[in-house]
């Protein structure tokens, strides 16, 4: 299973990317992707929606269910992806390429709640019990 | 080939059969279209045909078993529709008089009657059309209990992971939130997580019992007492009613407010998706808040509640008696039963589903809650299977199209990986059963020694495998004479 070192992972199974200029970027975890299948349909926060820690944010629809994408970070939305919007299908090519939306954090003290990859696969691991 | 394609432009074509009353044709002009509509000019015997062939094409219970689970796919009885429709019942208009339609009236005062005797409720309305609309009913009654009580700080609704999506969007649609809590590892509802979700702030909680993972909830009791103590009231969603019917009393289980899906419990037609029926029930805590109509009966004679009656009532789902036929054809169902079969129903349907369980577990199938007793239905989890080979719990429920069997629901509950809900329902022989097992030893079987086989059924279908992706990526539903 792939876990990229670099990244931050939130329970809910979203990857956090933190950018240099302070921003973060959010996806979904190829576990994720893998477990809910071929995407069909994705819809994504509007640009300068201010979101809170974990509320629900965006819809990821495949064949297979509909689930909802919660904010990792509390934050402003300040860029969605809208290719994986026309192409859902990217999400399942490369689930952390096709990243969903960018956030400018609110509360940078959150970002230490992150699992790192270590803790994320010991997530999988248990889940898989 | 669609029907538009059999098309001629200028085609006329009448019906055969005589017209019963002139024709009136009093519409104003300023309100007649100005083109025609594009439908397909054909011949009545064409057009026959185009319905006959789809009939053809269709998978139901009146040709194959359908366990589909959570759906309770069981026999409608023809004795039910041909009742049901008597010229007597068809032609009685919505409006007429009470006094022309007391036999009507009487045989819904007679359904609420019998549905609150089975459920343990103080009283029931049949009004409501469907079983999300059920819901609806069930969770602005709540609201409106507690606004009555000036009880306006509950903003919460508690939901097992477990519950059917409908749950948390009702209490969306009633303006709460969903508060959320998870399953243990037997199925049941983790009763230190709803301790520790229950405060000031909620309003009821919503729970499916047996629940979607096809096992009674045992600690029902208990969480009623957490959660009554804490102010809240409780809503029963009755979509697994089959499994506990006459059995054990949603009322005696301490639920407040419920609802029946008769499409499903009470054997009314469902396979294309309505119409639907879901009475709610409710506790005296909530009697006044019951939608209306309602049927009273009063000194020999029957009559319909308003909101003069019922001041306090949440108001009307429905122009008249919601689907009044539907309400018919479940009467007829409960009275040709008689109180005796009623409770056979709810036996068989236990007993069809734990057996098939025991002999799919034979077969070496993996069972999702293996130390449970199924109730009306039992999950298989095909995620061994698909981590050794490759084929999925979508592959296997398309193999069986091949053989005679509507797939059972696949995906749903989501807790399961590649999961198979399979409900057998009460209505089917132990001989249909064993045709089932066996042509699950031979999905299994082609599983080890052709898996190819399995993982591109169907093959005998009128369409093989569809792609289901691109159908639903690039949707297109309308036909378009252009071409």
């Amino acid at each position: 299973m792939s876990v990229p070192a670099e990244l931050k992972y939130a329970k809910s199974h979203e990857w956090i990317k933190l950018e240099a200029d302070g921003t973060v970027t959010v996806g979904i975890t190829q576990h994720a992707q893998e477990l809910l299948g071929d995407m069909v349909f994705v819809e994504l926060p509007k640009v300068g929606r201010i979101l809170a820690q974990q509320e629900d944010c965006a819809v990821v629809e495949s064949v297979k269910a509909a689930s909802d994408i919660y904010a990792p970070l509390s934050g402003e939305v300040i860029a969605i992806n809208a290719e994986v919007e026309s192409s859902p299908e990217k999400i399942n090519e490369d689930s952390y390429s096709a990243w969903l939306f960018k956030l400018k954090p609110a509360n940078t003290a959150e970002i230490d709640g992150l699992l790192d990859a270590n803790g994320y696969e010991k997530l999988l691991e248990s889940d898989a019990h | 080939m669609l029907i538009f394609e059999h098309s001629r432009k200028n085609r006329l074509n009448y019906s055969q059969a005589p017209a019963t009353r002139p024709a009136k044709n009093n519409i104003p002009d300023n309100l007649k279209r100005k083109s025609a509509p594009l439908l397909p000019e054909v011949s009545e015997m064409d057009t026959v045909r185009h319905y006959t062939r789809l009939s053809q094409k269709n998978f139901s219970i009146d040709t194959e078993f359908y366990p589909l689970g959570s759906c309770t796919m069981k026999y409608n009885p023809r004795a039910c529709n041909a009742l049901a429709m008597l010229p007597q019942f068809l032609s009685r208009h919505p409006l007429a008089p009470e006094d022309t339609g007391q036999g009507f009236l009487a045989c819904m005062y007679e359904l609420q009657e019998i549905l609150k005797d089975v459920t343990g409720m103080s009283a029931v309305s049949l009004t409501s059309m469907a079983g999300a609309q059920g819901e609806l009913i069930g969770i602005t009654m709540i609201r409106a209990y507690h606004e009555a009580r000036g009880d306006t700080e509950r903003t919460e609704i508690i939901i097992p992971d477990a519950a059917h999506g409908t749950n948390p969007a009702t209490a969306v649609m009633c303006g709460y939130k969903v508060i959320e809590i998870p399953t243990d590892r037997d199925g049941d509802v983790d009763m230190e997580a709803l301790k520790a979700a229950v405060s000031p702030r909620t309003a009821g909680l919503m729970l499916t019992n047996p629940s979607t993972l096809g096992v009674f909830e045992k600690k029902v009791a208990e969480m009623s007492r957490v959660v009554h103590e804490a102010g809240g009231l409780l809503y029963y969603d009755g979509a697994n009613l089959n499994a506990v019917l006459g059995k054990v009393k949603p009322g005696d289980m301490g639920f407040d407010v419920i609802h029946m899906n008769l499409h499903k419990t009470f054997s009314t037609p469902h396979g294309g998706g309505g119409p639907g029926a879901a009475p709610v029930g409710v506790a005296d805590c909530l009697l006044p808040y019951l939608p209306i109509p309602i049927v009273a009966h009063e000194q020999g004679v029957y009559r319909w509640l308003t909101e003069k009656d019922r001041p306090q009532s949440i108001g009307r789902l429905s122009a008249h008696m919601g689907n009044a036929g539907v309400l018919l054809r479940a009467y007829i169902y409960v009275r040709l039963l008689g109180a005796e079969g009623m409770f056979r129903i709810a036996e068989y349907a236990t007993l069809n589903a734990n057996y098939l369980l025991a002999e799919l577990r034979k077969l070496g199938f993996e069972i999702a809650y293996p130390s449970r007793r199924a109730s009306h239905e039992f999950i298989v989890t095909m995620k061994e299977i698909k981590d050794k080979t490759g084929v999925t719990a979508m592959h296997l429920a398309k193999r069986l199209l091949d053989k005679g069997f509507h797939a059972p629901t696949v995906y749903f509950p989501l807790l399961v990986p590649e999961c198979l809900l399979i409900e057998p329902a009460e209505t089917e022989s132990k001989e249909t059963l064993d045709r089932f097992v066996v042509a699950m030893k031979e999905i299994l079987d082609e599983i080890d020694t052709q898996p190819e086989m399995v993982k591109t059924a169907p093959h005998n279908m009128p369409l093989r495998k569809i792609d289901d992706v691109k159908a639903a990526r690039e949707l297109d539903l309308v036909w378009n004479p252009a071409g």
